[in-house]
């Protein structure tokens, strides 16, 4: 690695200096890469996490107790991290809900993970990995939050794990004094992720709890919430779930004039439309691949060895967006055509767009 | 066809068009099977072996703050010879090769990589990979046949310059790793041609000084002077690793190729090659080094020349792995897998070195057989030389 990277928090100019001739010193590789080797987790290092602990939580979730980075900046309860974890030897970035309340000491995090069915990265955490294991973390991020003073009534409407990023809400203790109602789907009562938690805050009365157990109910119906909660426009609402759910809650919210009163998080992307495929040139690794219309572009750059950047791999995070130097790619969720020329200077996220003809990643 | 090698017959002559492309699909099948089963074990491998160089380099260089004391130059020159052996080989060429960018680990990716050796590392990816690994052994096409200084195969005009080339050898061999930074500048020819005005050159030229200037500030002045009353005996010691490391990887990578039995072929030999026959050529064209699994590493898996040049991207803890099933395709298509101990390969090696500063003895021979043993379309012949 030859970038020179100053440690963050460095201003006085001697120990700029000092730093400057440790790299003289390692070069051609950096002194964090020495340091990395003893301290993966000091400051001023990229922010990684060490796993503490595994918890099950039901039989396809577990819970992962991380120690942060010294690098890591807190989170607001709702957000997400992007972690990366090396799976049969090939680091897969993936985005999770923050699921513990933050706290000052911000010595320790924890991540609620679902494993779906053929999951690479899911079903390696939540069954393989061991504590010990490091693994690679970004900042938290995300708007799925609650504002600063909590709103006085307040509705989660959730599914499977989309609990988890209301879990760090329901944690923080910021809506102590609020009306909460939680509307929660899950397979079973076993499936319901933090089930005797939320039960809990159920009996002590810090939340009204409604569980939707879809393998005998059927699934929920939306406006099936004008008899289980009849206040729920009146709400602040923050929904969190499967596609299917989100599509019909923002429906029902708008077509009764209150959008304004949803906040959704959405897990994953919607794939409308196919592009009609093309060629794909990641033009600083010179490499050129034909990708079909279905294929994202972080697809087909990691299938090819180019070292794409990325993140939620849903279109939410950004952590994959390249520019796009010239050619035409579509965007999976809702077949928009975005096309380029050189010195557009158009970015595209390439983990929900695919190629609609020749183009050109600047990569 | 070389005049000492020249044999009556052309060695690829028994094999059909078709047993070529047959050939080569069960190639691409090894190949498709090592890729599938890339994994955990390997990235560990390479983890491994980069975490123990840093450390051994690391305490070589420590252990020489007081080299001032015989047995510490001693222990730290050797560690550090060691440390910057496994740093080019093992690691550097084959991280720059690609082969463990399917890891998609930023910190050890072909794109990022940066060596402990004058030469940038773009610039020897694109004479290393794009040239040799393309071009392996086309006199003319391959610099590495010789690298512009020598004459190592019949084919190359004999110039009465050529009488000096066992010292350029061991010169080349000594600084090595300024010889591979001028060759991959092009710089004989550049210097020749006027191309040394061409801005993209003095670029990199630029280039090529500041890699220079940053590894003499840490092996010949920083070291040194944070050894204090030690500085000449570190001086001496860097300067020694880097000789070692130098004398070292000259040595394996003279046995890759220039070890008596490699074919070269002719230019016109590779238009229209197809993948069956590039194979071939790779096949022919490299040679192995017999020895221990230590000797392996230290070679940075090059000893298996003859796999690496068939995969150049697999990773290289997998070389050892194939090359039982790579020899037995050599040995059921009728193929020479050359190999040969450490010592023997050199002396080969050497021995061709002196042999061709002389002129030709005999003339060379006509034209060789084309590939698929007719005579009908000479665009198609892969003449092994």
């Amino acid at each position: 690695m030859t970038a020179t990277v100053p440690p963050p928090g460095t201003t006085r100019s001697l120990r700029r200096r000092l730093w400057r001739l440790a790299e003289t010193v390692t070069t051609p590789v950096l002194p964090s890469d020495y340091l990395d080797l003893i301290a993966p987790l000091r400051a001023g290092a990229d922010l990684r996490g060490r796993i503490l602990a595994v918890q099950p939580e039901t039989p396809d979730a577990a819970t992962l107790l991380i120690q942060p980075g010294r690098s890591w900046r807190g989170h607001v309860p709702g957000q997400y991290i992007r972690l990366g974890v090396d799976v049969d030897g090939v680091r897969q970035w993936r985005a999770y809900s923050v699921t513990s309340a933050p706290s000052r000491r911000a010595d320790r995090i924890s991540v609620t993970v679902k494993a779906i069915p053929d999951g690479v990265v899911s079903n390696h955490l939540v069954r393989r990995i061991r504590p010990g294991t490091i693994v690679q973390l970004d900042q938290a991020c995300g708007d799925f939050v609650l504002p600063e003073r909590a709103p006085s009534r307040v509705l989660f409407l959730t599914a499977g794990s989309g609990i988890t990023p209301v879990a760090g809400m329901l944690r923080s203790g910021a809506l102590a004094g609020s009306d909460v109602v939680l509307v929660h789907s899950a397979p079973t009562a076993a499936d319901v992720v933090f089930g005797a938690e939320l039960r809990g805050l159920a009996e002590r009365g810090a939340i009204r709890l409604i569980e939707r157990h879809t393998e005998v109910e059927g699934l929920l119906d939306v406006a099936e919430l004008d008899t289980l909660v009849p206040d729920h426009l009146d709400r602040q609402t923050w929904a969190c779930g499967p596609l299917g759910l989100l599509d019909a809650a923002e429906a029902h919210w708008a077509a009764r004039g209150h959008a304004a009163r949803l906040h959704t998080e959405r897990f994953r992307p919607t794939v409308i439309t196919a592009g009609d495929g093309g060629t794909v040139t990641f033009t600083r690794s010179s490499v050129t691949v034909a990708a079909t219309g279905a294929t994202p572009l972080l697809d087909a750059g990691e299938n090819a060895g180019v070292l794409m950047p990325s993140g939620c791999r849903m279109g939410i995070c950004f952590g994959c967006v390249l520019p796009l130097r010239q050619g035409a790619v579509r965007d999976l969720r809702n077949g928009q055509l975005t096309t380029a020329l050189p010195g557009d200077g158009v970015r595209v996220q390439t983990c929900v767009s695919a190629a609609a003809g020749p183009c050109e990643l600047e990569i | 066809m070389t005049v000492i090698q020249k044999k009556a017959d052309n060695p690829i002559a028994h094999l059909t068009v078709e047993d070529i492309e047959t050939l080569g699909k069960e190639l691409d099948a090894i190949r498709e099977r090592v890729i599938a089963s890339r994994g955990e074990r390997d990235a560990a491998y390479i983890r491994k072996v980069i975490s123990t160089q840093r450390k051994l380099e690391i305490s070589s260089r420590v252990v020489l703050l007081f080299s001032l004391f015989p047995p510490a130059w001693i222990v730290g020159t050797a560690g550090l010879s060691v440390a910057k052996i496994l740093e080019n080989m093992e690691i550097g060429h084959n991280v720059l090769h690609g082969q463990w960018d399917w890891m998609r680990d930023p910190k050890i990716h072909s794109t990022s990589w940066e060596w402990d050796h004058v030469a940038p590392a773009d610039q020897w990816k694109q004479s290393h990979n794009e040239l040799h690994h393309r071009y392996t052994n086309v006199v003319g096409k391959d610099n590495d046949l010789g690298y512009g200084i020598m004459r190592v195969d019949e084919d190359q005009p004999w110039h009465p310059a050529h009488l000096g080339q066992p010292l350029y050898n061991f010169l080349n061999a000594c600084f090595f790793e300024y010889g591979i930074a001028a060759y991959d500048l092009d710089l004989g020819n550049k210097l020749k041609n006027g191309g040394h005005k061409d801005p993209e050159f003095r670029r990199r030229v630029r280039a090529v000084g500041r890699k220079i200037r940053r590894q003499f500030l840490k092996d010949y002045l920083l070291f040194p002077v944070l050894s204090g009353p030690s500085f000449l005996h570190t001086l001496a010691a860097n300067f020694t690793a880097n000789l070692i490391r130098n004398l070292w990887s000259h040595s394996v990578i003279m046995c890759g190729h220039f070890p008596e039995g490699v074919e070269t072929f002719e230019k016109t030999s590779i238009e229209g090659e197809t993948r069956g026959e590039w194979y071939v050529r790779q096949m022919l064209g490299s040679a192995n080094i017999s020895g221990s699994r230590l000797m392996h590493i230290m070679t940075g898996n090059l000893s298996f020349q003859i796999e690496h040049h068939l995969f150049p991207d697999l990773p290289s803890n997998r070389y050892q792995e194939i090359a039982p099933e790579v020899r037995a395709l050599f040995d059921r298509y009728g193929l020479k897998y050359t190999t040969g101990s450490l010592p023997r390969q050199v002396f080969s090696a050497w021995k061709k070195v002196f042999r061709l500063a002389l002129p030709n003895r005999r003339q060379p021979a006509a034209p060789a057989t084309p590939l698929d043993g007719s005579t009908d379309h000479p665009t198609r012949e892969l003449v092994a030389a």
